[in-house]
């Protein structure tokens, strides 16, 4: 009979090949898929990667794409190597852009001062929405996994309870909308002519300063224990429940920004349908980077591809944009049993 | 405010009571059966969403209802089999799979729907199951509308909390389960094998969820659409913890959630002046703070999330 066998060491190439093979076998999986809609699999991959590259136009959406995939993906990441279950993510983005929004429809400073006014005040609602569900893990013992998914759907509704009373936007039309920020507080294009701002830097700058914190600071060194074996990093001094809040107001100020900058960057007022799932997206980021700050950025860019690519692939041959979805819960599970194998092998 | 008190006075409340809370009673039950083997099915939102397509496309292409449901069931279990591999002889992160299987069975299940359905203006209908009277007991005055006039899956919802309290409880098949949830060690003393007794479990528990989901496209409505469970499966995550892993419990804790929900959504039309998602929040708040009450005295399965490694503590 198989069974696993720990490794004595992990390979770094293997943990460097992880995510390479994960992704390869979800992409042949729902190969399966694109064939039964009646579309050869070459092609509809090779739109797809056109849609997402075939042009300066089609890398600027896509790395717009990818702007909030990379601040939802650290967020999960952070709290995730702590083994905090924050599932919020989809919540906090939403109450980050809401405060940014609401905040920045008048806030009467120049934009140099209020743009980072904004982001601290979209982060500390992140933070804050994460701060109770850890909160009640603390001092309760309730699961956050439930809490953080059940605040998601309060959110939205929240959301929508503001953006059809009293922060509805009276010029916008169809769809409700909540007021936009002032344009004094757009952040600055990064191509000319593009969707693409200058939040894709300040997610890059944040992936980096995550890396510092998480690798270089007593903090980042008590997360990391309280993740392998809270009891042994409790007894070695570790206040846990201070390393689990603090990293439960890095998570969700990860996400918090995330939404703050869409709005800045992308969107200017909230909508109940800014967010095509980025919270959710984030934890597949997390895993795919093997909850690594600079992987985050790579698989970003990959989730973001698959995304932009599969709506241009839909277009073009018929397959229903949903595969994109497919695809990237197909690498979440293809992905955890790759990582499997670089610390187990099989043995008969 | 007394439009308020009227309507729990009003019977056609306390009937939709039991249809609110059937899907909730499949998914708890499945939930809970998972859950007491030693695994965590956070899959269940996805699995019922699964259900509820794939038991709808079936009877949509001309099957009957009841092999809608059998079929949803079906391709429940396999989510529950791919869940069940992951996290039981594999003992990867129950977590991370559950919330895996959950993007990936609700995103096949829109993907398929859209592949084999062609959808105009407003989604394609089946002729959903119909309320079956019980005859004599459905002409009783209040309690017959209430209790004996519903539709047929939601007497099987009720049946199967019933067959799951008997079987966990009483059989040696139960008492395997549940020793699984707390010591699988012990098991494996026994003679007997965990790994199999934990993927049965999940299995089982998922082709429940799944059915669950099936209630909301053959019974509750009579389409499809993307968004419809609605976070149910999560509620029934948090009504296992009420329940105190319990299926009689579980019964109740569904149908006070049930309530809950049935009364906020008259109430939605008869108070004016308050905004209807503030109504519409009540059920996820409500969970929470269930969750909440119970957590200090929640007597959790021991072996919940351990995963089980032959010669590995």
């Amino acid at each position: 009979m198989m069974r696993l066998e720990r490794r004595t060491h992990v390979p770094l190439h293997l943990v460097a090949i992880a995510p390479l093979a994960a992704i390869f076998i979800a992409l042949l999986l729902a190969a399966g898929l694109i064939a039964a809609a009646g579309v050869s699999p070459l092609t509809a991959y090779g739109e797809m990667l056109n849609g997402a590259f075939g042009s300066r136009l089609s890398i600027a959406e896509m790395l717009t794409r990818a702007t909030p995939l990379i601040f939802t993906g650290l967020a999960a990441a952070v709290a995730f190597r702590a083994r905090l279950w924050n599932i919020g993510g989809e919540g906090q983005f939403f109450v980050g852009a809401l405060i940014t929004a609401w905040i920045g429809h008048s806030l009467g400073v120049p934009g140099w001062i209020g743009i980072p006014i904004l982001m601290l005040a979209g982060m500390a609602a992140g933070a804050a929405l994460l701060a109770g569900p850890a909160f009640l893990r603390l001092r309760f013992g309730v699961d956050e996994v439930v809490t953080t998914l059940l605040l998601n759907f309060i959110v939205i509704l929240f959301v929508g309870l503001m953006i059809e009373g009293p922060m509805r936007d009276p010029l916008a039309f169809g769809w409700p909308s909540s007021v936009p920020v002032d344009g004094e507080y757009h952040l600055p294009d990064l191509i000319p002519r593009t969707r693409l701002h200058i939040g894709l830097l300040v997610a890059i700058a944040a992936a980096g300063a995550v890396w510092l914190i998480l690798a270089r600071t007593v903090f980042g060194a008590e997360t990391r224990a309280a993740g392998l074996n809270a009891s042994a990093a409790a007894f070695a001094g570790v206040s846990l429940p201070q390393t689990i809040m603090g990293v439960a107001l890095l998570s969700g100020a990860l996400a918090g920004l995330a939404g703050s900058v869409e709005v800045m960057g992308v969107t200017a007022g909230v909508t109940t349908t800014m967010s095509p799932g980025f919270g959710y997206a984030g934890i597949v980021v997390a895993m795919l980077a093997a909850l690594h700050p600079a992987g985050v950025v790579a698989a970003a860019v990959f989730v973001a591809t698959v995304f932009v690519g599969a709506d241009a692939m839909s277009r073009a041959t018929g397959v229903p944009s949903f595969i994109a979805d497919v695809i990237v819960a197909l690498c979440l599970l293809t992905m955890i049993v790759a990582l499997l194998f670089t610390t187990y092998r099989m043995r008969r | 405010m007394s439009d308020a008190i009227d309507l729990l006075l009003n019977t056609s409340l306390w009937a939709s009571v039991l249809r609110i809370a059937t899907p909730l009673i499949f998914g708890v039950l499945g939930a809970l059966l998972c859950e007491r083997s030693g695994v965590l099915n956070l899959g269940i939102e996805g699995i019922m969403t699964m259900g509820a397509m794939s038991g709808w496309l079936v009877v949509y292409m001309g099957a009957p209802l009841l092999v809608g449901l059998i079929f949803a069931a079906l391709c429940g279990a396999m989510m529950g089999l791919l869940h069940a591999i992951l996290t039981v002889p594999l003992g990867l992160s129950q977590h991370v799979s559950g919330l895996g299987i959950t993007l990936f069975a609700s995103a096949l299940a829109y993907y398929l729907y859209r592949l084999l359905v062609e959808v105009g203006d407003l989604p394609p209908t089946i002729e959903a199951f119909k309320p079956l009277d019980i005859p004599v007991l459905s002409d009783i005055p209040v309690l017959g509308p209430i209790l004996f006039s519903q539709a047929l899956p939601t007497y099987l919802a009720l049946t199967a909390v019933a067959v799951m309290a008997y079987v966990l409880a009483r059989t040696p098949l139960g008492l395997a389960i549940r020793m699984t949830g707390e010591n699988p060690h012990a098991v494996e003393a026994q003679g007997l094998n965990p790994i199999r007794i934990r993927i049965g479990a999940v299995v089982v528990g998922s082709a429940l969820m799944a059915v669950g989901g099936a209630f909301l496209t053959t019974t509750a409505f009579n389409s499809f659409f993307p968004g419809m469970v609605q976070g149910r499966g999560w509620i029934c995550i948090a009504l296992v913890v009420f329940a105190s892993w319990r299926p009689g419990k579980a019964l109740i804790g569904a149908l006070l959630f049930a309530f809950f929900d049935a009364y906020q959504l008259r109430l939605q039309t008869a108070v004016e002046g308050v905004p209807y998602q503030l109504f519409l929040m009540a059920p996820y708040v409500l969970s929470i703070v269930a969750l909440v009450l119970v957590a200090r005295r929640a007597e959790v399965p021991a072996a919940l999330m351990a995963p089980y490694r032959r010669g590995e503590r």
